[in-house]
């Protein structure tokens, strides 16, 4: 019963903060939304036996990747109104549309795969004997080790793409550009005199 | 376990659609980074969904290397987000509609 109770409380938030996200104008309150989405995600986990990934889901997502998110909000200051103009006339209704199509696809999908009365079977807490993080590295370290390496991998490559990319060249002017078009830039100048 | 693990998938799926939504409706391409966060959660929640119902860790396995790809993936997104800022002045994603530089 409070199973039922917590899942019911927590999913319309989920859904509700998720939809908040999505019309939100200001990206400073948008990213607020979304951590408390990531919150209501943890509960969720929390409530599947995944204690494991409940910890790491608020340390990474709502803890780290929301506050880079957030620092670069603050750092490019684009927590203005975006404009509302449409290039495309269609756009946003068929967006619109899209999302409930793919809604009542997974709707779908669900009734005929699995069913919605097929409730989980019990004995989970005999796979997460002796406690869900061990349970989860005793997978982890031995059938999915060399994916686990490859992962370290990755992340070096990507921190040092971040470096890469976000360097900013000597002599370059420094803060940002004047809003409009694009400057030219110096080097593509001497690029077409030369 | 009360809860059908139905409701679990459906609630995943309803938040995937916001995401998608999100993708195809804002213009911000930080809100569109977060949608597809938003995305990446949803998928998550289904592993994790599955990972209880056929009583096995892989699923749960694969959504924490899922978490690592999407650590990975925003460092790198919010990089050339700030770069494309610093070459055009703006993250409307309508402004960068010419792939060079």
């Amino acid at each position: 019963m409070a199973e039922l109770i917590v899942f019911w409380v927590f999913a319309p938030l989920a859904v509700a903060s998720g939809i908040a996200m999505l019309l939100q104008r200001n990206a400073v309150y948008s990213a607020l939304f979304l951590v408390v989405n990531f919150f209501a995600l943890a509960v969720f986990f929390l409530m599947l036996g995944a204690e494991f990934l409940f910890a790491v889901q608020i340390i990474v997502y709502a803890g780290a990747i929301m506050v880079l998110f957030l620092f670069v909000i603050m750092l490019l200051g684009v927590d203005r109104e975006e404009r509302l103009v449409e290039p495309i006339r269609w756009q946003r209704p068929l967006g619109i549309f899209l999302g409930v199509g793919i809604t009542a696809e997974i709707f779908a999908a669900v009734r005929a795969g699995v069913g919605f009365a097929a409730k989980a079977p019990g004995g989970f807490a005999l796979v997460n004997q002796g406690g869900n993080a061990q349970a989860i590295a005793k997978v982890l370290f031995t059938d999915y080790f060399l994916p686990f390496e490859i992962t370290s991998i990755l992340l070096i490559v990507a921190a040092v793409a971040a470096m890469v990319l976000a360097h900013r060249r000597r002599g370059a002017v420094s803060g940002p550009p004047p809003a409009g078009p694009a400057r030219p830039q110096p080097d593509r100048e001497a690029e077409v005199a030369g | 376990m009360r809860v059908p693990i139905a409701d679990f998938l459906v609630l995943s799926g309803i938040l995937f659609a916001i995401g998608t939504a999100g993708v195809l409706v804002r213009r911000n391409a930080l809100l569109i980074f977060m949608s597809v966060e938003l995305q990446l959660n949803a998928v998550n929640l289904t592993l994790v969904a599955f990972s209880r119902m056929r009583n096995e860790l892989n699923g749960q396995v694969l959504a924490f290397f899922s978490m690592v790809v999407a650590a990975a993936e925003v460092v790198v997104g919010l990089a050339i987000i700030v770069s494309m800022y610093r070459r055009r002045g703006s993250v409307n994603v309508d402004d960068a509609s010419v792939l060079r530089g």
